[in-house]
């Protein structure tokens, strides 16, 4: 087997791993505090892709710039599909919860069909097919600007959490939601701010995929059982835990298409994710189980 | 007591008489929800009675279709027969997803996503798997007759659909009143506190997992037969896990009738709704618009629609605790 090949899927893997991060940060984020699966993470991405596709049509401004718009609209939804539905359901059985969480995907994802159609989109961007060559190694240049882009805003999500006041509330509330009350914290503001916060991730994350895939309404899907496998990999709720856990992934899959199908690449993280519910079910980063 | 007997037989009587009233179209709705009703029973067995909570079930539904259809195809054994070693094969599988769960411990979401990840693993290799069609899928021969389990319109199908809602409703009820039925509810309620009064926390609940398994594998049989074309993302997707657990939480988890219930409150509406929007040229918003009920379904009636019903029906059953 020739090494380049090798490296070259590995850094490819890598690039789109770090895409997969953000994403898994959005999922690990609202786990964490809220402790509901967010079922609706892949239908989040998919308005995050819209998002930035229209602005694309409609002014020509790039992805890789307009993703603070998908950001910021996602942020509006999430904070909306927190107040209406999650801190409703917050207290009943996980079965009622995925159902919740079920129906509002299935919301949101035929929502976008009516609006934007249900073929697949493939816009062009001036750079879609430049690439950088390292030796033997290309590079695709819209994936690098993906994942730089991914890394950027993954630490300003760390940074907004560990030295803002909200970011502190935010924290607070996911380690003890009585003790955040009892000081005098707004705990639903701030389980609203934080379910905004993480489908701002996915969002965004959304918008750095519009010059790598093709969109459409059901794109989502896949990536949020990847995201599930990731949050697993890295720990539920443990952030550093969903960024290494989405470079790995994103490795995994893409040196796994060596040896099997890339159709068949899910199943790599698929086994994974078993592999560490059953020996180390806290994840690589979980600290409690 | 007795009550509840005879309102349900009455009940089975209109619903043995109603395709004398009824177009072929209202049949095949009602086939539908005898299919999913009998799903959500399934499903009802290990997440309603016992516990845990596994949106994987559409592996056994497949699993039990192409073992069915295989053995009928290839070797021309009547699916009727072929639905029991199906089954056997399904709840081979569901025992091994259980024993890893349940061995290692596995709760709640845990869980939730252990059984995702087998049934998505499920699906990916049945879809390259050459026996299987690839990634055409399985067109079944229409053979009509008995011994096939292929029949002309929709009225067989309706007729052995009501049997297999009937057949889950005895099961489910006897596991309900059997010390196993106790075991389980013990074990859903407070795991600790039941292994602690001496329950096998981990024996009941792969009893609980084999009979789901069994049994939705046998619901798999009857959908290959009355589709006649089975492909892994149809058969063994997470919707239809996701569509098997709607109806029994809509209805009410952990009662015998709230699948059913959950079935004929949602079946109908998702039928009708998909044919008029895709008529009006608006495909898609009947989905947009289901999703809206199940939200709201959750958020006003949180224990299921049955617990209301129940108390509806009070007057007329008595004092009778047997539903």
């Amino acid at each position: 087997m020739d090494l380049s090949y090798v490296l070259q899927l590995t850094i490819s893997g890598f690039l789109m791993g770090g895409v997969y991060s953000l994403i898994a940060l959005g999922l690990s984020l609202i786990f964490g505090v809220m402790k509901v699966i967010n079922f609706a993470h892949g239908a989040m991405l998919v308005w995050g892709m819209y998002f930035s596709y229209t602005i694309l049509k409609v002014t020509g401004l790039d992805p890789f710039f307009s993703f603070f718009v998908s950001a910021a609209g996602l942020f509006v939804m999430g904070y909306v599909i927190q107040r209406t539905v999650v801190n409703r359901i917050m207290p009943f059985h996980e079965a009622m919860q995925v159902i919740a969480m079920v129906g509002t995907m299935m919301v949101l994802e035929n929502l976008a069909q009516l609006i934007w159609g249900p073929d697949p989109q493939s816009p062009q961007t001036k750079y879609s097919l430049s690439t950088l060559w390292l030796g033997k190694v290309m590079i695709d240049l819209p994936r690098l600007f993906a994942f730089l882009i991914a890394i950027l805003i993954a630490a300003l999500v760390f940074v907004f959490l560990k030295y803002t006041d909200l970011g502190k509330s935010i924290r607070a509330s996911a380690d003890n939601r009585t003790g955040a009350l009892l000081v005098g914290t707004d705990v639903n503001k701030v389980y609203a701010v934080c379910f905004g916060v993480g489908a701002a991730c996915v969002g965004a994350a959304g918008s750095l995929l519009v010059p790598l895939i093709p969109i459409s309404p059901h794109t989502g899907f896949p990536f949020k059982l990847t995201s599930f496998c990731i949050v697993i990999l890295g720990g539920m709720g443990s952030l550093p835990g969903a960024m290494i856990g989405g470079l790995i992934i994103g490795v995994a899959e893409s040196l796994g298409t060596i040896f099997i199908p890339s159709s068949l690449k899910q199943v790599i993280s698929f086994s994974i994710m078993i592999l560490i519910l059953l020996l180390r079910p806290q994840g690589l980063f979980g600290g409690k189980g | 007591m007795k009550r509840i007997y005879f309102l349900l037989g009455f009940l089975l009587l209109i619903l043995l008489l109603l395709p004398v009233f009824v177009s072929d179209y209202i049949l095949g709705v009602f086939v539908l929800i005898f299919f999913y009703a009998y799903l959500g029973q399934c499903w009802n067995v290990l997440t309603g009675y016992a516990g845990p909570i596994s949106l994987g079930h559409s592996l056994y539904v497949g699993i039990g279709a192409y073992i069915s259809t295989k053995l009928a195809m290839d070797f021309g054994l009547s699916p009727w027969i072929g639905m029991w070693i199906g089954a056997l094969g399904a709840t081979l599988i569901g025992l091994a997803v259980g024993f890893l769960g349940f061995r290692f411990g596995l709760k709640g979401i845990y869980f939730v996503l252990l059984t995702i990840a087998f049934a998505e693993i499920g699906r990916l290799i049945a879809l390259h798997l050459k026996p299987l069609g690839h990634m055409m899928g399985l067109f079944i021969d229409f053979k009509p007759g008995w011994v096939n389990f292929h029949f002309k319109g929709n009225l067989p199908y309706y007729y052995i659909g009501l049997g297999y809602v009937v057949f889950s409703l005895i099961v489910v009820r006897a596991i309900e009143a059997s010390k196993w039925g106790r075991y389980f509810v013990a074990l859903r309620e407070d795991e600790d506190a039941a292994e602690s009064i001496g329950i096998n926390a981990f024996k009941y609940k792969m009893i609980a997992i084999g009979i789901s398994s069994f049994l939705a594998a046998l619901g798999g049989t009857f959908y290959a037969n009355y589709i006649f074309y089975l492909h892994p993302t149809s058969v063994m997707s997470m919707w239809v896990s996701i569509e098997i657990i709607m109806r029994p939480i809509i209805g009410g988890l952990g009662t015998p009738f709230g699948p059913l219930i959950g079935s004929l409150l949602l079946t109908p509406l998702s039928e009708i709704a998909r044919s008029y929007f895709t008529k009006a040229g608006l495909e898609g918003i009947h989905v947009v618009i289901y999703g809206f009920l199940l939200v709201a379904a959750v958020l006003f009636f949180p224990g299921g629609i049955f617990s209301y019903i129940k108390k509806i029906l009070k007057p007329l059953l008595g004092s009778s605790k047997e539903i």
